[in-house]
């Protein structure tokens, strides 16, 4: 197969001299992805750390089910949004359908169960290491969840990671909400989805190619905020 | 604070910026039509005369009706005529043109396993494909294009599905995947002379089947009824369903060539003024 040749040429050329579509793609792909993922983060942070906290009757139900919607598959999430925002849906008024925004609301319903389910195991360790601690401390539920949260933030980054490499990898979502319309909501998964069905080959495996190096731009971004903000700590203690 | 600062970039960042433009329709259409690259051409050459935007949604037709029929678009362009006019008499469209055709095509491995290459008759073709038990890809996902082949089956007098699984083999997925998973296997696959043409995986796949009027595959544009749907951009709307039957969209059809070849033949009936 000269495809793979052919696409790493391709991936090599296209991240050198990008074309202003291309950076269109990679942009909106990025804005999408890291606007869900931190929604939900904003959701699934606090019911995860209010998980890890709480003792309630049906906590284990409770935590089956959060964990179990880690595996909800994207075009199931996606159907579930087409038919709410659908003109002829409850929220079809808004108007969101085909939008960058629905794209947005797909993700983040994808992922919050994703950083809820995993914050929820990592705050739960921390909480039983520091348990003896809040108790002598009388602190409230909300301080505890505040503490947790900023002790535990380097592990949570990860979470939040995870996070947003589901969210920019999945293509079943955005597809069906966002409709793949060119210069509106084509992101890189639908191109790569498009140029395939085209027979485009190896410009779908260099699209695919480009796709790893802008995740693995943003992993390498935040390892080295993570690094500065570790030797900050260091310098303050 | 921590909370409102992630708060406010949260709201920036999905905030009302991604609001379409007074000016543009959705045009819920097929991915034969879409993959062929028409759209790309015709496109540029409507929104430079009218200053209207053209979103195209592309699925198949079987999906873009419903999604029309959901309100969920403003025009529908789909080929698969007792669908559309299904769609038009529940009160879905306002009224269905015939807007231009291109004809199926029976493409196979250039070895040519069932001995069909050549032929112009698709019925005996096809029986003949079922009889060696070659294999053969089928959309198999209600589009338009599979529509046209189940009544081509059945005219041929070929019962697919005792052979679904075996020789016959449902994709259920778009033209192009379709053509990918039939060159994969090595699988007769019927598509639309369009997306093969552009189609940039050919391999040593070849043309097997042509030529029959029985093939021919007609497209017709419907505008969504705004009666039903009054979310529906009805101008523009009815300006795109204007333009594309009118001598000067008929023409603009006409001279898309993908290697010197014209794709798709424009046959609304004239217009009145």
């Amino acid at each position: 197969m000269q495809d793979f040749g052919d696409a790493f040429g391709l991936a090599f050329g296209l991240v050198l001299n990008p074309s202003a579509d291309l950076i269109e793609i990679v942009g909106l792909s990025l804005r999408v992805s890291l606007s869900a993922c931190l929604l939900a983060c904003l959701i699934g942070l606090p019911l995860g750390a209010l998980l890890a906290i709480t003792r309630f009757p049906g906590r284990g139900a409770a935590l089956v089910v959060v964990n179990a919607l880690m595996g909800l598959p994207p075009v199931v999430v996606g159907l579930l949004v087409y038919l709410a925002l659908s003109r002829a849906g409850p929220l079809g008024f808004l108007g969101l359908l085909y939008t960058p925004t629905a794209m947005i609301v797909a993700q983040t319903i994808l992922i919050a169960p994703i950083v809820a389910a995993l914050s929820r195991q990592v705050l739960e360790t921390l909480h039983d290491e520091y348990a003896e601690q809040f108790r002598s401390l009388c602190l409230t539920r909300w301080q505890i969840m505040q503490a947790l949260l900023w002790d535990g933030r380097m592990a949570l980054i990860t979470v939040a990671l995870a996070g947003f490499g589901r969210a920019v990898a999945e293509v079943g979502a955005v597809m069906i909400v966002g409709g793949n319309i060119d210069h509106l909501t084509r992101v890189m998964t639908t191109a790569i989805a498009l140029e395939t069905s085209k027979g485009e080959l190896a410009l779908a495996l260099a699209l695919g190619l480009v796709l790893m190096i802008i995740a693995l731009g943003v992993n390498a971004l935040v390892q080295g905020l993570r690094m500065r903000g570790a030797a900050q700590e260091v310098a303050h203690a | 604070m921590k909370l409102t600062k992630l708060t406010l970039a949260a709201l920036l960042a999905t905030a009302p910026m991604y609001a379409l433009a007074d000016e543009s329709i959705i045009v819920q259409s097929t991915t034969s039509t879409a993959n062929s690259g028409l759209y790309d051409y015709l496109l540029p050459i409507f929104t430079e005369a009218t200053d209207i935007t053209v979103n195209v949604v592309a699925v198949g037709t079987g999906q873009a009706i419903k999604n029309a029929a959901n309100c969920d678009g403003d025009v529908l362009l789909v080929h698969a005529k007792p669908a559309e006019e299904k769609f038009v008499a529940d009160g879905g469209g306002t009224t269905r043109t015939d807007l231009m055709y291109n004809d199926f095509i029976i493409v196979g491995p250039a070895d040519d396993p069932a001995g069909v290459a050549g032929m112009t008759d698709v019925e005996p073709a096809m029986a003949t494909i079922a009889e060696q038990g070659a294999l053969f890809a089928s959309r198999g996902d209600d589009s338009g294009t599979h529509k046209k082949e189940v009544a081509l089956w059945k005219a041929a007098g070929v019962d697919t599905a005792s052979g679904s699984g075996d020789w016959y083999r449902e994709t259920g997925s778009g033209m192009g995947a379709t053509l990918n998973a039939g060159l994969g296997m090595g699988a007769y696959v019927m598509t639309d002379r369009a997306t093969w043409i552009n189609f940039g995986n050919k391999q040593d796949y070849q043309i097997a089947v042509q030529g029959d009027e029985a093939m021919f595959n007609q497209y017709g544009v419907i505008p969504v009824n705004p009666e039903k749907c009054p979310s529906v951009n009805v101008e523009a709307a009815q300006t795109f369903n204007d333009w594309l039957i009118s001598d000067e969209g008929q023409e603009a059809i006409a001279a898309y060539m993908v290697d010197g070849q014209q794709l798709f033949f424009p046959n609304a009936p004239e217009q009145g003024s």
